[in-house]
């Protein structure tokens, strides 16, 4: 009972470590971020790297989403005679929930674990020391651009997801279940509002920070060689999955209750 | 000059530095030798700013390293230079960007004009034709003499070599120890070199210091230390597994 209770007393103390350390590294990323001289180079090689290079597989996933969705639902609306329900029930489920946190989860798991493992090399092969004793801030020189790049690329990612997922589940509702391509499109724009699709880029933003800061934070503190970059990206990617959808439950109620 | 004061410095539970003491003149070339993990590299760390330490002080030119804001910092760094063990090249950049790194970053000079440093800072440590090539595909000792020319790219007062000849063969490593010489008597820097290659010691230093259990526990010339009665520094430099020197360090 005592090791117990010792227990949940040390893991909690280890969680506000590391919430005290996210947070520390957010405020000098936004500070460094407002510092010149701002390279925009680096910036666009990122957004390159984790929006451009993101964009066949957020497809894929997006088209399939949106026919899973379609297939799904045909299911109950059937049931209920209610099939042209089904646009309405794609784009709302997609635009609010469904495109951000699966962009999230995807980008997260490439982007994310890509940055780990580069900074996280780049700190056991003391690399980023070299650059703090070259009189670059390593926050900089390597965070700021991944931070930027990411709350950029993830809401544009996003917003592409949203487009193709709609298009998956039209693909579904005109050729399967017989709904007219006018009134799927008619549909699907008429139940959409603009709060809808900004309530799920806002998230997206958010999550774009908290993919960032996770992954910069695992590799800036990478210790113990090849190994331990491993452990630090299988962390990064873990972390980011629990704290993406914890905000996302977070914001979805927030919306709820006050918007 | 180097002053350093009375630095402590605690991992966890294991005392690394232990109110250590030590002095570099300018201009003199200090070699610290010690057992491996016993902490030369930490020490080359609180000197450069990298490490801050538990209790103590280092001064370089009077001025407290860890006191320093961000933009005397990098004027610090300006003017010391430090090359790794491993050499620590950006991987992700060529060896023209890597040794002209803070040229791009911070001059204003053209391109042009840096790929002319870079080559001069490349002939010193007697490279050529490897501008364009990358860090993967250079040799270890290859790495070394481009991070080193790295280091001389900024034109250091100051110069910290962390085993510049761990990891090579015995030829590209007494080109190094040259090259080390080479730069001390050219350039006048001041310079620090950690190693347990005694070859190498010998070699560069103006003065020879031991770190032994955190603190500094015998300094002298190269031959006082050759011809020293301290019976651990005799276990040391002659490399017997019997002696006073018993414990694997941090155990
Ligand atoms: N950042 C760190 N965190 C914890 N322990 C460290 C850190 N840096 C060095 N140490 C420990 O300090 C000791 C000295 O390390 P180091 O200076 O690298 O040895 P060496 O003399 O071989 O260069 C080692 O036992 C190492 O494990
Ligand atoms: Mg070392």
């Amino acid at each position: 009972m005592k090791d117990y209770l010792l227990n949940i007393g040390r893991s909690t103390t280890t969680f506000f470590i590391y919430i005290g350390g996210l947070t520390r590294l957010g405020l000098e990323t936004l500070f460094w971020t407002f510092a010149p001289p701002i390279k925009r180079n680096r910036i666009f090689e990122q957004a390159k790297k984790i929006g451009v290079d993101s964009l066949p597989v957020v497809s894929l996933v997006g088209l399939f989403i949106g026919i899973i969705l379609a297939l799904q639902t045909a299911y109950l609306m059937k049931k209920l005679s209610s099939e042209i329900y089904i646009a309405s029930i794609i784009a709302l489920s997609l635009t609010r929930e469904l495109g951000p946190v699966l962009t999230a989860l995807i980008v997260a798991g490439r982007s994310g674990a890509a940055i780990t493992a580069e900074i996280g090399t780049m700190t056991v092969t003391e690399q980023v020391d070299a650059l703090e004793t070259l009189a670059t801030n390593p926050v900089k020189y390597l965070v700021v651009p991944r931070f930027i790049s990411l709350i950029f690329m993830l809401p544009i990612l996003t917003a592409y997801a949203n487009l193709i997922g709609i298009f998956g589940g039209y693909l579904i509702g005109v050729n399967r279940l017989n709904i007219s391509s006018s009134m799927y499109i008619t549909t699907t724009f008429h139940t959409l509002v603009n709060k809808d699709i900004v309530t799920g880029l806002i998230k997206a933003v958010f999550f774009g920070v908290i993919i960032a800061l996770i992954a910069c934070y695992e590799g800036l503190n990478t210790k113990g060689g090849a190994e331990g970059v491993g452990k630090s990206t299988t962390k990064s990617v873990v972390t980011s999955f629990i704290f993406i959808i914890i905000a996302d439950c977070f914001f979805t109620a927030l919306f709820y209750f006050f918007f | 000059m180097i002053e350093i004061k009375g630095i402590s410095k605690r991992f966890n539970d294991y005392l690394v530095l232990d109110s250590l003491d030590l002095k570099v003149e300018t201009g003199e070339t200090k070699v610290i030798i010690g057992r491996s993990g016993c902490g030369k590299s930490v020490l080359l760390k609180h000197i450069v700013g990298l490490l801050q330490p538990d209790s103590g002080s280092v001064l370089v030119d009077g001025q407290d390293v860890s006191k320093l804001d961000d933009k005397k910092m990098s004027q610090f760094h300006m003017k010391i230079a430090m090359v790794f063990q491993g050499g620590a090249l950006f991987d992700s950049l060529s060896v023209w960007e890597n040794v002209g790194f803070v040229l791009r970053e911070y001059s204003t000079l053209k391109e042009k004009e840096i790929r002319e440093r870079v080559k001069e800072s490349l002939s010193l440590v007697n490279m050529y034709n490897v501008e364009d090539k990358m860090p993967a595909e250079l040799s270890g000792g290859m790495k070394k003499r481009v991070a080193l020319a790295r280091a001389l790219c900024i034109r250091p007062q100051i110069i910290l070599y962390d085993e510049p000849t761990t990891g090579v063969d015995p030829i590209t490593a007494d080109a190094i120890n040259v090259l080390i010489d080479d730069l001390h008597d050219k350039l006048k820097v001041t310079s620090i070199v950690v190693t347990h290659d005694m070859r190498s010691a010998y070699k560069v230093a103006d003065k020879i210091a031991m770190l032994y259990q955190g603190k500094i526990i015998a300094q002298g010339t190269p031959d006082e230390i050759r011809y020293t009665h301290d019976s651990v520094v005799r276990q040391f430099i002659t490399g017997a597994a019997y002696g006073p020197i018993t414990t694997p360090v941090g155990i």
